[in-house]
């Protein structure tokens, strides 16, 4: 067996295994945020959504699901890579995969796939929840649409690994998600347009990430968008290579992983 | 069998705490071998254990398993390469079978014949009646069965067990031993940490000690052996005794009322103290030495260094 066909099963048998244990425990996984999606529509979309109008020319419940699609997309893709890698670590099994032939590229886009596979798959599973609460959603960009699924759960699944190389306990795995990730979220416009707000604010919005990542989510959606779609996709890629870049660095000296 | 299965030159590791725990020591291992590699707490044998599977980061020196240069190609290295660890390193809430076969498609075997091979090592181990349990629920000594059959699973030429029948019983371990044997036996190269000396005797044909980040010996069981001057020995009688018997070039003491501790040198005939026992009335029931061989070279070696 040539050495590309041995790496290819490696990273196979990674992926499998990664997606295997957020299966596993999928009541943990997987029906959370379907079920707090459900609440976000029910509270924000059919009670409160009907009082606030319309938002950039949408119904309000209609112009929230891209953001919270993408919303459980970014902390689900994150916290599949940062709790999963900090385990191995934390369990030692990280042995199994530092003592394989496995090259680094190879260890970092199984578990990174991992993620995105998690976070694609709540993507679509909240969007399914929506369909019960807003029937006739029709995608404007489906290509554009899954292209941003895509480059936003690899995106944030690199920055969990990265937070999880650094981790030396449970804590350090929720720090960022709790004090960085949500705030940034959330301000990011998925429950408003940064039109709605004042010069000051709006200004300082644009220099939150998530306001692109959400926006041009929704642009892929429902045509829609806050910002300029070129130039959100150029930084998200741009970020993802140099995340990746820092994930192979920190690997190969072993930082975290090695003494 | 010329080929050197390891060698290693010149190998320092000094942490960044900045404890010093390798010195630069040069070790070399022939082909199908079974190597002691013995030494204290702390002495560094799992820094140098850790630097030949890549968990732990080498300051300078070189490593060659098979003469194929870590620093050059790694990968192919490893692949030659079966490390049993110290501390259990699998997922515990994962089944017996599937830590095994994922351990074998990080080698890069497929599924089928990973299955396949997972289910001639784990009947092999006696763990195959087990294989759909989840590792947590095993038993100290099944879990150790579990390490080395992972360890095993991609048919590694060289083998390293970081202390293996740490915490097993004696009859698993020497279930164990007997496995090990065979596997040495039908060419795969073993080394072998322990603080069990008399498995090391048991077992190794060649043996290095190290301490203080310094290898102070490396020779073979045999010669390492030959070099113990003194032998202590414990005699059960048949009586007690108030004080011990008048015994000339003996060194002897009571170790309780019915049994004698007596050294006896290289040079020495043990007939003679056993007639010199007999002429003053005491009978000898049985006979069995004070503590294991090796176990008082490695301390004596230990203590002068």
């Amino acid at each position: 067996m040539s050495k590309n066909n041995e790496i290819f099963v490696s990273l196979t048998t990674l992926i499998r295994k990664e997606i295997k244990r957020y299966l596993r425990i999928w009541v943990q996984t997987l029906v959370p945020p379907a079920v707090t999606m459900s609440l976000y529509f029910v509270i924000f979309g059919s009670l409160i959504g009907p009082r606030i109008g319309t938002m950039d020319g949408l119904d309000y419940i209609q112009f929230m699901i891209p953001g919270l699609i993408m919303m459980s997309v970014i902390t689900n893709s994150y916290a599949n890579v940062v709790s999963s890698f900090y385990s191995v670590k934390f369990q030692k099994s990280i042995e199994e995969l530092l003592i394989s032939p496995m090259p680094n590229w190879a260890i970092l886009t199984g578990f990174v796939m991992g993620g995105v596979s998690r976070g694609i798959l709540i993507g679509c599973i909240v969007f399914c929840v929506s369909l019960f609460f807003y029937p006739t959603f029709d995608i404007a960009n489906p290509a554009l649409t899954i292209l941003v699924l895509i480059l936003t759960s690899i995106l944030f699944s690199l920055m969990g690994f990265i937070n999880a190389i650094f981790a030396d306990s449970f804590d350090d795995i929720s720090i960022i998600p709790t004090f960085v990730l949500t705030p940034l979220i959330y301000l990011g416009g998925v429950f408003y347009s940064i039109n709605i707000l004042p010069d000051i604010w709006r200004s300082i919005s644009m220099a939150n990430p998530m306001l692109y990542v959400v926006n041009t989510f929704r642009e892929g959606m429902l045509g829609v968008s806050d910002v300029s779609i070129p130039f959100a996709l150029s930084m998200i890629v741009l970020f993802i290579i140099i995340l990746a870049s820092a994930c192979l660095f920190l690997l190969h000296r072993g930082t975290g992983t090695r003494q | 069998m010329n080929q050197f299965a390891l060698e290693i030159t010149d190998l320092k590791k000094i942490y960044d705490s900045g404890v010093v725990a390798l010195k630069g020591i040069n070790l070399t291992v022939k082909e199908g071998d079974f190597f002691a590699l013995l030494g204290p707490n702390g002495a560094g044998k799992s820094s140098t254990i850790g630097i030949i599977a890549s968990l732990v980061t080498k300051s300078s020196g070189k490593v060659k398993i098979y003469n194929i240069d870590t620093d050059e190609n790694f990968p192919d290295a490893k692949r030659l390469l079966g490390v049993v660890s110290q501390e259990i390193n699998f997922n515990n809430f994962e089944k017996v079978i599937d830590i095994v076969t994922t351990q074998a498609g990080f080698y890069g075997i497929p599924l089928k014949e990973a299955l396949y091979k997972t289910e001639l090592i784990l009947k092999r181990l006696g763990l195959w009646d087990k294989r759909n349990e989840q590792a947590r629920t095993l038993s100290g000594g099944f879990k150790r069965r579990l390490m080395i059959a992972k360890a095993l699973i991609h048919e590694p030429k060289l083998l390293i067990l970081d202390e293996p029948t740490a915490g097993v019983d004696i009859e698993l371990r020497r279930e164990m031993w007997d496995f090990l044997k065979e596997i040495n036996a039908n060419g795969t190269t073993i080394i072998l940490t322990t603080h069990y000396l008399e498995e090391a005797e048991q077992l190794c044909k060649n043996i290095a000690i190290i301490d203080h980040g310094e290898l102070i010996e490396n020779t073979t069981m045999k010669n390492l052996l030959s070099r113990l001057d003194v032998q202590g020995f414990l005699l059960d009688m048949d009586k007690s005794l108030e004080s011990p018997p008048a015994i000339t070039n003996f060194k002897i003491a009571l170790e309780d009322p019915m049994t004698l501790n007596v050294e006896i040198k290289k040079d020495q005939s043990i007939n003679h103290l056993f007639d010199q026992l007999t002429q003053l009335g005491i009978k000898v029931l049985s006979m069995r030495n004070k503590s294991n061989r090796l176990e008082e070279m490695f301390i004596e070696m230990v203590n002068k260094n």
